[in-house]
């Protein structure tokens, strides 16, 4: 008899951190904010306890400076954070997209403007996906829905981190960090944790060339030449575009949503179904690079849509655009402030679907 | 001219490329480069040093050393470090950063890598102005020195005190050795050469943060001739700044 896999009940926090281990993370830099504290506090144990190091740093712009260099010298590591802690590093993200370096950051979306609140929302999508710092970069950004994709995703960036030579992101909000849920936990096989040995700092080990990371490049055209290799390489990314589809088939109304809007948002198409209205729901999980082909081969078919955040209307423009040629996109907008539920969704949709 | 009477007396260290240098003539970045590779050589580092560079003049201290190096954004250079350090914790791992670079827009990553003891070496070159941008205040130039943002020279009440960071530094928990060396003389030069090396040796043997300010000309924003700049530094700089060792914890007993 093959035994259980063995099923653990926790907070969507502690599943990113429990992938971060899974995915043989090896150093965490943090620094406190609500809605992410579990993260830090989880790693401050458990990191050294797998014999890797943990700091919490004066600040988030240190911690993402931390980051850069274990990155830089070629360590899987990782940071968390939520809203205000983005913005402080985001200085050190444009340097990793610039100088290509690796690592995973975590981003628990939490309200704003400013200080905001505590409570979930999604206003950081542009930040997110857009490069919240300086400079033209994109990096990977997923946006898990389940405490179990949260787990599964993180193993997930860390492998596209190392393969792609990029920052990638993990968004997720107060709801999804602070939602218990039971969860399969699993160990990726074959996690090559020296990635970075052809390029990373090791040291110029039996006499090899000295090896430079950096992102200035003043030479005339050198600069250039560095964004042409940059925008390839998240050219290259559009094939890795990943998203949910749920009853879309035969679908009249797509609901486009993501992470927990999308699962409550999901809910709420399930009541619908079950009431034989057709209504679909199209969750991006990659959304950076955004899965703009599939959403434009259901608008091909004639879909109408709905984009449906908690934000005053981020991502429907990433909608948009993907099916600007054949349709367009009606948008329902959570305020941040507000804690949604699937009956709250329920109104907007119908109005839609009845093409109010 | 027969082999004979030619004897090599000075040479280039083989840490150092052999290469134009893009500094001022002058400009002291050069020597604490040179000094820095030496001891590369001499204490044969060069194959397991991870360096972290800074922004201003400096920016190109990786053109210049044969190390493997990452490139921190300003200020922030000690806590890259940190998180090079805390991943290769084998390696030799230092940073080189200017006065605006680490007394300014880095002040607190500076305090807090030091105060946390992290076992890498910090290169701290004073010259009491920004450099590479124009000239304009540091945090550690003097009352009354013209900059381009202080034309009427510095003023206490406006300005506040230039800021002495190797006596906050040595003040700090898991600091294993703190001291300021000037580059404008011979006989400072070779003292300055000794307080890297001491500052190296605490890391190599994992006993805490090394901190090695260096009093530095900038003949260029400071408008002098380099021996009037080497001058400065005896006659207005030191006074302020005494040279020394702030803290040697082989002569205290350990850090932690
Ligand atoms: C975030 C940021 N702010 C400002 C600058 C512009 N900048 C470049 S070098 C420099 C000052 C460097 O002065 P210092 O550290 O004293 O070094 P020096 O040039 O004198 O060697 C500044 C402000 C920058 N590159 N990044
Ligand atoms: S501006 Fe000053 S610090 Fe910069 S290279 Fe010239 S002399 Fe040196």
């Amino acid at each position: 008899m093959s035994k259980k896999p063995e099923r653990i009940f926790v907070k969507g926090n502690e599943a990113i951190a429990r992938g971060a281990l899974a995915a043989k993370c090896k150093c965490f830099f943090g620094y406190p904010i609500t809605p992410q504290n579990d993260i830090p506090e989880f790693m401050s144990s458990e990191m050294i306890k797998a014999g890797g190091d943990f700091v919490q740093a004066e600040s988030e712009v240190a911690a993402a400076n931390m980051l850069l260099g274990a990155g830089a010298a070629g360590v899987r590591a990782m940071t968390s954070s939520s809203s205000p802690g983005m913005s402080l590093k985001q200085e050190a993200i444009s340097y990793m997209a610039g100088s290509e370096i690796p690592a995973v950051v975590v981003n628990m979306n939490r309200g704003g403007p400013g200080l905001g609140d505590i409570g979930p929302a999604q206003g950081d999508y542009y930040q997110s996906t857009r490069g919240g710092g300086h400079g033209d970069y994109r990096h990977f950004t997923l946006g898990p829905g389940t405490v179990q994709e949260a787990y599964d995703l993180t193993i997930r960036a860390f492998d596209i981190a190392f393969k792609h030579r990029t920052p990638v992101l993990i968004l997720g909000d107060a709801i999804l960090g602070q939602m218990k849920e039971p969860i399969t936990p699993w160990t990726p096989e074959n996690v090559d944790e020296e990635g970075g040995r052809d390029w990373a700092i090791t040291g110029r080990d039996n006499g090899r060339e000295k090896r430079l990371i950096k992102s200035l490049f003043l030479e005339e055209g050198a600069l250039a030449g560095q964004n042409q290799h940059l925008q390839a390489k998240y050219d290259s990314w559009k094939d890795l575009a990943e998203a949910e589809q749920f009853e879309t088939e035969d679908a009249d109304l797509i609901v486009c949503a993501y992470g927990s809007i999308g699962r409550i948002a999901k809910s709420a198409v399930r009541k619908f179904r079950a009431e034989g209205k057709k209504v679909g729901l199209f969750r991006p999980i990659t959304l950076y690079p955004f899965p703009s082909d599939d959403l434009l081969a259901l608008a091909k078919q004639g879909k109408r849509f709905l984009t449906i955040e908690h934000n005053l209307g981020q991502m429907v423009d990433d909608v948009r655009l993907a099916i600007r040629t054949v349709a367009d996109s009606d948008f329902y907008a959570i305020y941040p402030g507000n804690l949604p539920t699937p009956d709250e969704l329920e109104e907007p949709i119908l109005n839609c679907l009845e093409g109010k | 001219m027969s082999e004979m009477n030619e004897k090599l007396v000075f040479d280039r260290p083989e840490s150092v490329i052999d290469r134009a240098t893009h500094y001022c003539p002058g400009c002291h970045h050069g020597i604490a480069h040179r000094l820095i590779g030496e001891l590369l050589d001499e204490m044969n580092l060069a194959e397991k040093t991870l360096m972290t560079t800074s922004i201003g003049c400096s920016v190109f201290l990786y053109n210049y050393l044969n190390v493997d190096a990452v490139e921190a954004p300003h200020g922030r250079a000690p806590a890259v470090a940190t998180g090079v350090k805390r991943s290769r914790p084998d390696h030799f791992v230092f940073t080189y950063q200017g006065d605006g670079d680490l007394a300014s827009i880095g002040m607190a990553e500076i305090m807090h890598a030091a105060n946390r003891g992290e076992k890498m070496c910090v290169v701290f070159v004073n010259n009491t102005v920004y450099g590479m941008t124009g000239g304009q205040m540091a945090p550690t130039t003097l009352i009354g020195q013209r900059t381009t943002t202080t034309p009427a020279g510095r003023c206490q009440t406006h300005e506040g005190a230039p800021i002495r960071m190797t006596e906050i530094i040595a003040s700090l928990g898991g600091v294993a050795f703190a001291a300021r060396g000037a580059l404008n003389t011979v006989a400072n030069i070779k003292k300055a050469k000794k307080y890297l090396k001491k500052a190296f040796e605490f890391q190599l043997n994992n006993t805490g943060f090394g901190f090695v300010e260096l009093l530095s000309g900038c003949p260029t924003n400071w408008k002098m001739t380099p021996l009037a700049a080497n001058e400065r530094i005896t006659n207005e700089m030191i006074p302020y700044f005494p040279l020394g060792v702030y803290k040697d914890v082989s002569e205290e007993g350990g850090v932690c």
